[in-house]
């Protein structure tokens, strides 16, 4: 679950006030607005990358609107995937999992479910330069889920995908949710994106968040 | 290319051309008249040749302490430089222009000055009191003229270099990388050493290549701060000076081809070396 209470964030010039919202547990939520009215903020704010100036957040209950971004219990896939260039798709699997202490064996097993559950079991030693947008976005994905976090917050995850992959890549976000239980903050500007993912769908109009 | 294209091309070419000829004939000059000048061995104890350059103790001391100077003042500038061009390219602070501003100082102060102002620093500061040199000759350490004041006039030009590098290194990595290994769990530090550190090598491997470099060729500063002792101060821009001013140009000449060739040595060695470690689509 995730609630926001009241958020006030400043997004360079202007600030979003009086954010109210919740995605209820294992419920995928989609936040749309136009390109520029700081939806990436809210999800930065949420993430823990964007200091708030008011109000709270709750993953799971809990308030963790001061807590360290690796501290909140959430994934986050950036929009352009934002890959680790020197690191193969095995290493960035195993980045958390390692990050937080885990035994090498269960970073191994959790390396290869995550593989098997993604697709990419054949591209584990590659580099993401040798991949395409695609697989970029399933390494990502598998990076943020490798410590299976209780919230996955992701921003514009298909706007660069061409359409068959795009299709794909909404059958697989919608698949390894659903499987793993997990709650979603999806933003995106495309509506037809919200239709197509979203369990309930929220949208930005003139600084204010509202249910649609 | 398109026929219209040929003009524009030709245009960009010659003057790239001109300026690579300048180089090149430059140093066949200077290999031109050393190398008529100088044979490789002669019995005539007044005559300069290759034999007595290389195997006369100031030139080899004059090499080693080049070698052993620019290494230290490219890691110090290393040390140094990654640090603040990450501090100066992912933060805001108050006087940040300042700091900026400050930091090119030894790029555009002329070479003389930085000596002189090293000098100033170390021998006169603090005002009507004991100095700095003083000081740290009561402990037994030594500065001024000495191998220590070579380091330090490389590197405080050579450093600026650097600086500049990796602020443009670490301006060009999208500081998105570190943030979504904060989500991973890191913290800054641990996002900095193993995420940005790796990402940046290429601009760490030519800021400390530019600083070695830039150490070899410095000469204005280690004049006035560190003297040209031989066998104790001399590196080979020294020997060079030396050689010129007791008119003995061939072999300031067959010194200068040296210093070219190790710099070439240096600057293909280490992107031999990059590449190398780049590696193709897969490990890492």
């Amino acid at each position: 679950m995730v609630r926001i209470e009241n958020l006030t964030v400043r997004a360079g010039e202007f600030e979003i006030t009086d954010v109210n919202f919740e995605i209820p547990e294992g419920k995928y939520g989609v936040l749309m607005g136009k390109t520029g009215c700081g939806k990436t903020t809210i999800l930065e704010a949420v993430c823990g990358l964007k200091n708030v100036t008011g109000g709270k957040i709750f993953v799971s209950d809990r308030d963790v609107t001061n807590e360290l971004p690796g501290r909140r219990g959430i994934g986050f896939v950036p929009q352009d995937g934002s890959l680790f260039t020197t690191k193969t798709v095995r290493k960035h699997l195993a980045f958390s999992p390692k990050v937080r202490g885990w035994k090498s064996d269960a970073i191994a097993k959790r390396v290869d479910e995550l593989a098997a559950e993604l697709g990419l079991t054949d591209l584990l030693d590659r580099k993401p330069h040798g991949l395409s947008g695609g697989e970029r976005q399933r390494v990502a994905l598998g990076r943020a889920l490798a410590v299976k976090p209780a919230v996955l917050c992701l921003d514009e995850p298909l706007s660069a995908l061409d359409e068959d992959t795009h299709a794909e890549m909404v059958e697989l976000l919608k698949r390894v949710t659903a499987e793993n239980g997990i709650t979603v903050l999806h933003i995106t500007h495309s509506r037809r994106e919200a239709e197509l993912v979203g369990d309930l769908q929220f949208r930005i109009e003139d600084g204010r968040v509202i249910g649609v | 290319m398109s026929k219209s294209d040929k003009p524009f091309l030709a245009a960009i070419s010659s003057l790239a051309a001109i300026y690579l000829l300048l180089i090149v004939l430059m140093l066949v000059a200077d290999a031109i008249y050393g190398f008529r000048a100088v044979p490789f061995s002669s019995d005539d104890p007044d005559k300069a040749s290759l034999v007595k350059i290389f195997t006369d103790k100031a030139v080899i001391n004059s090499i080693k302490l080049t070698l052993f100077s620019c290494t230290v003042s490219a890691i110090l500038s290393l040390i140094v430089a990654v640090p603040t061009g990450y501090l100066l390219s992912r933060y805001n602070f108050p006087g940040k222009l300042l700091v900026d501003a400050i930091l090119d100082i030894p790029i555009v102060l002329p070479p003389l000055v930085v000596g002189l102002s090293l000098l100033l620093l170390f021998n006169k500061m603090p005002p009507g009191g004991t100095s700095f040199e003083d000081m740290l000759n009561s402990l037994g350490i030594e500065i001024t003229f000495n191998v220590a004041a070579v380091i330090i006039a490389q590197f405080s030009v050579a450093c600026a270099f650097s600086v500049r590098t990796m602020r443009n290194t670490f301006d060009q990595i999208s500081p998105r990388t570190e943030q979504v290994a904060q989500t991973l769990g890191c913290s800054r530090a641990r996002a900095f050493f193993s995420v940005v550190i790796p990402e940046s090598w290429r601009g760490i491997s030519t800021a400390g290549t530019l600083a070695w470099t830039r150490s070899m060729g410095e000469f204005g500063p280690i004049l006035v701060f560190a003297g040209t002792i031989p066998n104790k101060t001399e590196v080979l821009s020294s020997t060079v000076f030396l050689e010129i001013t007791t008119g003995s140009l061939e072999t300031a000449v067959i010194v200068s081809l040296m210093m070219v060739t190790i710099a070439v040595v240096v600057l293909v060695g280490v992107r031999m070396w990059d590449r190398k470690n780049e590696g193709g689509l897969y490990h890492g």
